[in-house]
């Protein structure tokens, strides 16, 4: 109870003094889980649209591929992106091991089915509910997937949300193919694992409430613009 | 009104889903004129044969459905109202402009024309709701004016007021009459005897996947020649 009185207390005193260390090492968890987001995003969204609405061969095997790597362990991704990205692995040369680089390569990894998947599932629904009236007004393939993506827009932008909840709050990973280096690759989710095991728990717990606090102000942040944006609810 | 893809032969259509025979065979001609009622007990394949009829369902077993024109361009001259009005994550204004945008008119253009619709069919100060949250009868009379906005030389109804109350049925029939009057060619299918009486032309009555009747409709109502359109009538529960 002390403990938690106590990080709560270092987590306001850090804020409040604008702590350098803090600051960079939050932005730098932004910047990963974003721009992995962003471009699993990029990929996950119209992959999930597609498997609603096109009908192929191998459409189950696919799905059930995505579901699968949904569940993905976070360390066993990172293993992986360790080995293909060290010295010695096929994209050794790049030289990105312990880069922010890495870490967003093994997050895309990771959020990819998992943004994919969900966009699956809501463009389904929507699409079933659809089907008949946009086939009656004889509209075009093309035409169809624009109008099942922007009518559920909402539902990709919750798939891209929890593509960052999942991201944001992720160590395994990041661990392995960033290093947890001071100045370079060190995120919160990776201090707050350090600090842990130096026994500093008020550190330990003030990073975590920050790393809170910062996924609530991303959703409700985009929420908010999301609504203004549509002005209308259902 | 002249329509350029009337009449429309139905020639020994069948329609089949996992082997089970749903429909037909159907052999008939759709007139270029008329207010023709589907009716039949649940079941019957009254959706099934609007759906036919629509393009919606594969023909199967060699039959065939010959428009005056070639289906692709005739599919562009049709519109269906469904049973449970399909209402898309929009504006009621949008939902009635979507045809027309996707259609190749301007959104701007389309907006304009959508809100002539939604002042037609009384909704005019839903415009700008979401359209999910109308009521029924509300949802009924937008896809009304959705289904009319490209003015479609016939238009397929499936018991568009199953679901509504006196009022709203009542609006409902007089927009589709207007519809009607303006020269659109209906077919529409209800089981409410009521509704069949003060709206067809002509009835096409239809049990167990066949059209048992197409006759004028005081005929049918004074006379059904089967055994079936007479329990039917009656009141009876037709197996
Ligand atoms: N998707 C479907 N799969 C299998 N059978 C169906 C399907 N849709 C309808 N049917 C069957 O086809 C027959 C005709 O149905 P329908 O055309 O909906 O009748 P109605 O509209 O007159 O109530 C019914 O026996 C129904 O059970
Ligand atoms: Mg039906």
């Amino acid at each position: 109870m002390n403990e938690l009185l106590a990080g709560l207390l270092e987590a306001g005193r850090l804020i409040v003094t604008f702590d350098a260390d803090l600051i960079e090492i939050s932005l730098r968890s932004l910047q990963v889980t974003l721009t992995a987001v962003a471009v699993a995003s990029a990929i996950g969204l119209p992959l999930g649209c597609w498997l609603a609405v096109r009908r192929f061969r191998f459409r189950r095997f696919v799905i059930a591929t995505m579901n699968a790597l949904m569940g993905l362990p976070p360390v066993v991704v990172g293993l992986i992106v360790y080995l293909l990205l060290s010295r010695a692995g096929p994209f050794g040369v790049f030289g990105l091991l312990f880069t922010p680089t890495a870490m967003i390569t093994a997050q895309v990894i990771i959020l990819t089915p998992l943004i994919a998947s969900i966009a699956h599932q809501a463009i389904r629904e929507l699409w079933a509910q659809y089907h008949d009236l946009l086939i009656s007004m004889n509209t075009t393939r093309w035409q169809r997937i624009a109008t099942l993506l922007w009518d559920g827009r909402r539902a990709l932008l919750t798939a891209s949300l929890a593509g960052f909840g999942r991201g944001i709050g992720e160590v395994g990973a990041i661990m392995i193919v960033g290093g947890n280096i001071d100045n370079a690759t060190r995120v919160l989710t990776t201090a707050i694992s350090l600090e842990t095991g130096k026994g500093n728990f008020s550190l330990a717990l003030a990073l975590g409430f920050v790393l809170i606090g910062l996924a609530v102000v991303v959703n409700l942040l985009i929420h908010t613009l999301s609504r203004t944006e549509v002005s209308g609810r259902w | 009104m002249v329509t350029s893809i009337l009449p429309l032969s139905v020639k020994d259509a069948v329609v089949r889903r996992r082997g089970k025979t749903l429909l037909g065979p159907v052999t008939t001609t759709v007139s270029d004129t008329g207010l023709s009622i589907v009716m039949g007990p649940n079941g019957a394949g009254k959706t099934t044969l609007l759906r036919l009829l629509h393009g919606m369902e594969r023909v199967s077993g060699g039959g065939s459905l010959k428009w005056q024109i070639p289906e692709e361009d005739a599919r562009a001259l049709q519109a269906f109202v469904f049973q449970a009005p399909i209402m898309m994550r929009r504006t009621a204004l949008d939902n009635v402009a979507y045809p027309l945008m996707t259609h190749g008119v301007s959104k701007k253009e389309a907006r304009v024309r959508a809100a002539e619709w939604l002042e037609r069919v009384g909704l005019a100060d839903s415009a700008q709701k979401q359209a999910t949250v109308l009521s029924g009868g509300e949802r009924q009379k937008l896809a009304l004016a959705r289904a009319l906005i490209r003015k479609p030389e016939i238009l397929f109804l499936d018991e568009p007021c199953a679901n509504l109350d006196g009022r709203a049925t009542r609006e409902f029939e007089t927009l589709l009459m207007q519809a009607f009057k303006d020269g659109t060619r209906v077919v529409m299918s209800t089981h409410d005897i009521g509704q069949a009486r003060r709206l067809a032309e002509d009835v096409w009555f239809i049990h167990h996947g066949h059209i048992l009747e197409q006759t004028p409709a005081e005929e049918f109502f004074a006379s059904p020649t089967t055994s079936e359109a007479r329990a039917f009538l009656k009141g009876d529960i037709v197996e």
